[in-house]
C-alpha cells in the first residue's frame, strides 16, 4: 500500500506564512514575486503595441497614462524586483548551465557584466 | 508512460529568465521611468519612430520574443508559486497560466503583423 495515500483526519501542517519565518525563504519568495512584475510589464508592452496599432493618437494616450506618478512608481518597484531577479539568476547560473570549465564566480560575473554592457548599449542607442 | 510537457515549459521559462535577467532592468527603466520623466528625447519612443523601427522583420521578431518569453517565464513562476502558497494542485491552473502566456504571444504576433505588414 502506498504510504503517501491521505489518511482520514490526518494532521496537515499549516502552510500559512511559512516563508516569513526564515530570511532564506523570504528571499526566495521575493525572487518569485518578481514574476508578478515581469508579467505585468509584458502585458504593459502588449497593451502599448495594441494602442500603437490604433494609430498615433491612441499611442500618445498610452504614453500619457505611463507618465502618471502611480505608473512611474510601479515601474520603479518593478525595476528593483527585476534587478533582484537578474542577480539571483546569475547566482544560480553556474548550476543551471551545462558544466563549464570555469569557476562559478566567473560565470556569475560574466552574466552581470553582460547585463551592464547590454544596458549601456540600449541606453546609448536610445539617445 | 505519458510524455511530460514540462521540458517545453521549462525551456521557455529558462529562455525568458535569461532574456529578462539581461534586458528587463534597462527596458523597464527606459520605457517606464526615463521616457515618461522626459529624460530621453521627446520623439525617442514616439509612434512614428516605433512604426518606422517595426518595419524591419527582425525588430518585430525581437519584440515578439520579448513579450512572449517574459510572459512564459512569469506565468511559469506564478504557477509554481501557487503550490508554495499552499494552494491545492489543480488541473485547471496550468491551462490558465500557460494559456495566458500563449494568448499574449498570439495577440502580440497578430498586432505586429498588422502594424508592420
Amino acid at each position: 500500500m502506498s504510504l503517501d495515500r491521505p489518511v482520514p483526519k490526518a494532521y496537515v501542517r499549516p502552510m500559512r506564512g511559512w516563508w516569513r519565518r526564515n530570511p532564506y525563504f523570504l528571499r526566495y519568495m521575493l525572487r518569485e514575486a518578481s514574476a508578478l512584475f515581469l508579467t505585468g510589464y509584458a502585458l504593459t508592452l502588449l497593451f502599448g503595441l495594441w494602442r500603437l496599432s490604433q494609430g498615433p493618437a491612441a499611442f500618445e494616450a498610452w504614453r500619457t497614462a505611463l507618465a502618471t506618478p502611480l505608473a512611474i512608481g510601479l515601474h520603479g518597484l518593478a525595476l528593483v524586483f527585476m534587478l533582484y531577479h537578474s542577480w539571483t539568476w546569475f547566482q544560480v547560473m553556474p548550476k543551471t548551465l551545462p558544466p563549464l570549465p570555469l569557476p562559478a564566480p566567473f560565470v556569475t560575473a560574466a552574466g552581470v557584466v553582460a547585463t551592464l554592457l547590454l544596458s549601456l548599449l540600449v541606453w546609448a542607442w536610445l539617445q | 508512460m505519458k510524455r511530460s510537457h514540462e521540458p517545453v515549459f521549462w525551456a521557455l521559462f529558462g529562455a525568458g529568465g535569461m532574456l529578462s535577467a539581461l534586458l528587463a532592468p534597462v527596458l523597464i527603466f527606459t520605457t517606464g521611468i526615463a521616457a515618461p520623466l522626459g529624460w530621453l528625447g521627446a520623439d525617442t519612443l514616439s509612434a512614428s519612430r516605433l512604426q518606422a523601427w517595426l518595419v524591419h522583420p527582425l525588430a518585430r521578431l525581437a519584440l515578439l520574443a520579448l513579450i512572449s518569453l517574459f510572459m512564459f517565464h512569469g506565468c511559469h513562476r506564478l504557477l509554481h508559486s501557487l503550490h508554495d502558497l499552499g494552494l491545492p494542485r489543480s488541473r485547471l491552473a496550468p491551462w490558465l497560466f500557460y494559456g495566458a502566456a500563449l494568448l499574449a504571444t498570439l495577440a502580440a504576433a497578430a498586432l505586429l503583423v498588422s502594424i508592420g505588414g
